[in-house]
């Protein structure tokens, strides 16, 4: 006797739903997670293993410099005759790992602020109005501003990359938990005597795994970009590392005699961050079909 | 009505001190001494100390935090190390350049991805829904400054319509030359918001042809066409509004991008100078000056709500 | 009943709907055959499954193409065979010919646009009408369905509009081009028993004024009985039994409809003996629950969700609490579980003031109070086994985990399901069996109160008369007392010893069951008592 949308219409002449598919069953079938997730283990197989069958991707070679992409050196050379090829391997390294790094410590710790947050009355203005503040501050300017206050290092640029992803983590985590807890069942747990850490993990916990799975994959595609967008404009991690960010930020001065420095690595970051994209995109639509509609 | 909107303006300003005080926070809580970074490399203890004097960093901590707030709360940004000049001063100076780029790209947003989401969620299922949300992840997924050299790539050193970088201000140099320069900036800076705002679309569109009114709009032999203008763009006006405000953000960290690779002389370009030359007190106002402008904006589209809802009433 | 036209408005032969591939069964609706004449009112009635509302969108060309086909059978409106039309033909023809009027008012009206604008839509669509014609004609429409001063409300948003004035805006709607057939799919379910008598009355009234053809679509046999001239009974998609409505109410032939007929709890409340005065369970005193939104610059605008109230269950008795929507019953009862703080009152159980007692300290009398909500699919956690959700509760009291799982192996036998099924998850059992597992997750606490909140409204009738069985028994096994929360004035009149009726937030009347029933003193009872559908029928006499 709910409202009679085709969704209901369609219930009105099923009887009983089938038993649920396996959760990996339904991965394997969604084609935009299995092709994605192809794509992004070829290029993390790439960034662990790759750089052993390179050349060295700091090794200067004055004698070849500005080289266009030709059978033996694959994406040509740069200003200072270093192999792009090599340089855009392991830059990869650097992208996944800021990647995944933003991605777990901004979920962990918006997970444990949304928590707060829906349940801690007192709490949740003061966490939530310091959440719009931050999240009003655009997160370059602000990852920009952090990095050239405390020096650039891998560490400082994951946590200026970081704390802006943060606010969004927790907005979601508290809605969810502001919606999950008014359900029967876990009212019935309360009435039933459950106490607060047992409410929260087992009933109100596992309601935010799915959506926190699909938001980590938007904000690791995110702080990949940002990541190469902070070394391109010079202020991301120390130009002797190898980053895409980095060496497509050398590679401005050149880019009129040779594009080919930007444009490797610039597919490289592209294909990467698209891959996420896509497997976030299709674990959205299998596993919450809810929340598809909030991003 | 004007009592919610006096309440709404006063709202936000804790949220505007909260921004104040993280950014004064961030500054001292930072690793190293700003006024060692700021004398450089060369200089001796009594210049960092002059330095430390001159910003005021001797003084209790709390003091230098009610100076500061008192400071904006007089509408002082405060003055660049460097130039000496008062950062209010400078922003006026960069303002034209990003402000026109900026309602550029917002009107050319707006133009492209609202029609073109609205299409996709009409046509759900079709080729075209899917070359739209491909567009829509592949936008998302190419850095804007890869996309703006793509652009001169083709563009400018290829064909040679277009020019490859700088500005001409419309009131020296007229509109056509203006406008010359500005398409591949507006194209590379709309990419991302249009990929977004287009998603967002779709899925609100797409909510609400979902919904009972629309049937009893069918029901009244309404056609397809006219369920779409009339009834579902209507109600999906808000969500996608609140969109357009919030991709703001977004945008303001691409204005940074895409004027460092056209040479625009704007904002963004005063904010890497800035944190090139360390001029930390530029950096502090600039970051307030966009979050404040992100704040008022956001603010204006929460008012503007009762236009296209009357459920919502102030 | 009026004259009948000789051609029905509506005919539908051997229809048969094909069930997108991975379903239950291959059909929606296999062979429906009905027909709807001028001037009559047919009733589709059915629980849920049957089929009943695919016909009825089938008729209107409103179900999803892709999912649902139409495979064989005809549908003739007026003569025309409605299934042979393009999109462009079933536009034209619906809302001229044919009218739809939906289950939520809320719902189905555009929330952003005048609801007078709704209407004059229709006309636009179909007329050539002027703006000042079609306005004219909108204000005729709107008084036609006894909306007050319809030349204001044209201009009014839906939220600002009562759920009768809304259903009213829709009958307007409906009627404005006077269509031959009009369907109305549950047009009453979702509003409260004084509202629904008035629409029913309304719809009645304009069927015979317009002489058109109504297919009524329903579940609830009092409605059937006040405003059938015929019924169509439908069950998993076929149709089991038609016929007049004395014939089908009062002399049933299927076995199908027998039972259906005969769940339907009767609105006299059986002899019940008077009960000896058994210990006290429950008690509550000056009980007031407010909503204040106390703010910065806003006027202070306090609701009163509670006000005075006073309750006292014994053992081995039911207590019910009757009302419509936003009377305060569910206030109390979440109150009472302390889901929700009273603003101030007492709550004594055990001897103790539970109403405004700390978490830490009420730990000990939460077990004592047990509910069971309304909603069986929101009522279990979908991630955890059947049992996990019935053993929760014991464990937090210290039960070891062998003794917790034999109490609800014994809990499942008690509410009529296998022990076995334990580890089975929430999704594997249907809406009636969810709500038994809700009832034995609430008796593992071995409570002394039990609080049913609405828990047989979502239930079908056959489903709702099993329940309401089991719940009579196990207050009855282990001596509870029972606090019964319910809208419906049937079910009260079979469950409940003794019934509270309230009224925005104030207990208006209170009394034994039958008494209150043969003898209303308070004019809200009467009203509510005199709205009860189908109240000169008496349906138990087939059980």
């Amino acid at each position: 006797m709910s409202n009679l949308d085709q969704e209901t219409l369609m219930a009105d002449a099923v009887l009983s739903q089938k038993e649920d598919p396996s959760l990996l069953t339904v991965m394997v079938r969604n084609r935009a997670i299995f092709w994605g997730g192809i794509l992004l283990s070829l290029f993390a197989l790439i960034a662990i293993f790759g750089p052993f069958f390179t050349v060295d991707p700091v090794a200067l070679s004055p004698m070849t410099r500005l080289r266009p992409p030709s059978a033996a050196i694959w994406f040509g050379s740069d200003f200072l005759g270093r192999d792009v090829f090599a340089r855009v391997i392991y830059g990869a390294r650097i992208s996944l790992v800021v990647g995944l790094a933003v991605a777990v410590i901004s979920v962990i710790i918006g997970l444990f602020l949304g928590l707060v947050a829906g349940y801690v009355r007192p709490l949740d203005a003061v966490i939530m109005r310091t959440m719009d503040g931050l999240m009003s501050i655009p997160a370059i300017l602000l990852a920009i501003a952090l990095i050239s206050l405390s020096g650039a290092t891998l560490g400082t640029v994951i946590i200026a990359i970081m704390i802006p992803e943060i606010p969004r983590v927790v907005r979601l985590v508290r809605a969810v938990v502001l919606t999950v807890r008014e359900e029967p069942y876990v009212e019935a747990a309360i009435a039933a005597g459950t106490r607060l850490p047992m409410i929260l993990s087992r009933h109100i916990l596992p309601n935010t795994i799915a959506p926190l799975i699909v938001q980590a994959t938007y904000v690791c595609a995110s702080a990949m970009l940002t990541e190469s967008i902070l070394g391109f404009l010079g202020a991301g991690i120390p130009p002797e590392i190898p980053s895409w960010g980095n060496i497509m930020s050398e590679g401005r001065t050149y880019f009129q005699i040779s594009p080919w420095i930007i444009f490797f690595p610039g597919v490289a970051l592209a294909l990467t961050v698209l891959a996420v994209n896509i497997v976030g995109d299709g674990l959205r639509d299998t596993l919450d079909p809810r929340i598809a509609r909030k991003m | 009505m004007y009592l919610y909107v006096i309440k709404r303006i006063l709202a936000t300003i804790p949220v505007m001190v909260i921004v104040a005080l993280f950014v004064f926070l961030m500054l001292r809580l930072a690793p190293g001494d700003p006024a060692a970074v700021i004398a450089g490399d060369y200089a001796t203890a009594e210049d960092v100390e002059r330095i430390r004097a001159q910003l005021g960093l001797n003084d209790p901590i709390l003091v230098q935090m009610g100076k500061w707030l008192a400071q904006l709360a007089r509408g002082d940004l405060g003055t660049a190390i460097f130039s000496k000049l008062p950062v209010t001063t400078l922003i006026g100076q960069r303002l034209e350049p990003t402000l026109l780029l900026a309602l550029s790209t917002i009107t050319f947003t707006v133009l492209v991805a609202v029609p073109l989401g609205t299409l996709a969620a009409y046509k759900a299922g079709s080729w075209i829904d899917r070359l739209v949300m491909l567009f829509s992840v592949a936008g998302f997924s190419v850095p804007v400054f890869v996309l703006g050299y793509i652009l001169i790539y083709v563009l400018s050193m290829q064909l040679k319509i277009l020019p490859v970088q700088g500005y001409k201000s419309p009131f020296e140099y007229g509109l056509w030359q203006f406008a010359r320069h500005m398409i591949l900036p507006t194209l590379t800076l709309s990419v991302i918001y249009i990929a977004l705002i287009a998603r967002m679309t779709r899925a609100s569109v797409q909510e609400v042809l979902q919904e009972d009114y629309v049937r009893t709009a069918r029901a009244k032999g309404q056609s397809e066409f006219k369920i779409l203008m009339r009834h579902a763009l209507r109600n999906a006006a808000v969500p996608i509004v609140t969109v357009i405000g919030l991709g703001i953000a977004l945008m303001i960290g691409g204005v940074v991008v895409t004027e460092s690779v056209f040479n625009i002389p704007g904002l963004g370009r005063l904010v890497l100078d800035a944190v090139l030359a360390r001029d930390y007190p530029v950096i502090q106002g600039l970051i307030l000056f966009f979050s404040f402008v992100y704040i008022l904006i956001n603010l204006l589209i929460d008012l503007s709500y009762t236009l296209f809802d009357p459920r919502i009433k102030y | 009943m009026s004259v009948q036209d000789s051609k029905p408005v509506l005919e539908i032969t051997g229809l048969t709907v094909r069930l997108p591939e991975g379903a239950d069964r291959e059909f929606a609706i296999e062979d429906v055959s009905l027909s709807v004449a001028r001037g009559e009112v047919v009733c589709v009635v059915g629980e849920s499954g049957s089929g009943k509302s695919v016909t009825a969108f089938t008729v209107m060309g409103l179900i999803p193409k892709k999912d649902l086909v139409p495979v064989a059978g005809s549908i003739l409106l007026q003569g025309e065979d409605l299934l042979k039309k393009s999109d462009r033909q079933m536009r034209a023809l619906r809302g001229e010919k044919m009218a739809m009027v939906f289950q939520e008012p809320m719902t189905a009206l555009n929330p952003v646009i005048k609801v007078g604008d709704q209407i004059a839509e229709l006309l636009e669509i179909h007329t050539n009408m002027s703006g000042s014609a079609r306005k004219k004609r909108v204000i005729e429409a709107m008084d036609d369905v006894s909306l007050p001063d319809p030349k204001t409300m044209y201009n009014s948003y839906p939220h600002q509009l009562s759920g009768g004035q809304r259903q009213r805006i829709m009958i307007a709607m409906a009627l404005a081009l006077e269509p031959g057939l009009l369907i109305a799919d549950e047009p009453t379910t979702a509003l409260d028993v004084t509202t629904q008598a008035e629409v029913l009355a309304l719809i009645k009234d304009i069927q015979r004024r317009h002489g058109m053809g109504v297919m009524f679509i329903t579940h609830d046999f009092g409605v059937v009985a006040d405003i059938a001239d015929r019924v169509v009974v439908m069950q998993n998609g076929k149709v089991v039994e038609q016929g007049s409505r004395d014939e089908i109410l009062r002399n049933p032939t299927h076995p199908y409809t027998k039972m259906l007929i005969g769940s339907v709890p009767s609105l006299t409340p059986p002899d019940r003996p008077e009960p000896e005065v058994a210990e006290i369970a429950l008690e509550a005193h000056h009980l007031n629950k407010t909503y204040g939104s106390r703010g910065f610059l806003t006027k202070g605008r306090v609701v009163h969700a509670a006000q005075d109230v006073e309750l006292i269950v014994r053992r081995g008795e039911t207590l019910g609490v009757v009302g419509e929507s936003g009377s305060g019953k569910s206030t109390v009862a979440r109150c009472i579980v302390r889901l929700i703080d009273p603003t101030s009152g007492d709550i004594t159980i055990d001897g103790a003031n539970i109403a405004t007692m700390p978490e830490r300290e009420l730990r000990p009398y939460r077990k004592e109070i047990q509910i069971v909500f309304q909603d069986p699919y929101r009522s279990l956690n979908p991630r955890r086994t059947v049992g996990q959700s019935i053993v929760e509760g014991p464990m937090n009291y210290g039960l070891g985990a062998a003794e917790a799982l034999a109490r609800a192996e014994e809990l499942m036998r008690v509410v009529g399901l296998a022990p076995e099924a334990l580890d089975r998850f929430p999704h594997q059992f249907s809406g009636g069996q969810r709500q038994r597992i809700c009832i034995a997750r609430a008796l593992a606490m071995e409570p002394k109160v039990l609080i049913a909140d609405e828990a047989v409204s979502a239930l079908d009738v056959s489903v709702q008369s099993q329940v309401l069985r089991l719940l009579h028994d196990v207050r009855e096994r282990f001596d509870l007392a029972m606090l019964f929360i319910t809208h419906d004035l049937r079910v009260a009149a079979q469950i409940c010893d003794r019934i509270m009726v309230m009224q925005h937030g104030v207990v208006v009347e209170e009394g034994r069951t039958a008494e209150v029933y043969a003898n209303p003193q308070h004019p809200y009872t009467q009203s509510l008592l005199a709205a009860a559908p189908g109240r000169e029928m008496d349906f138990a006499q087939f059980a």
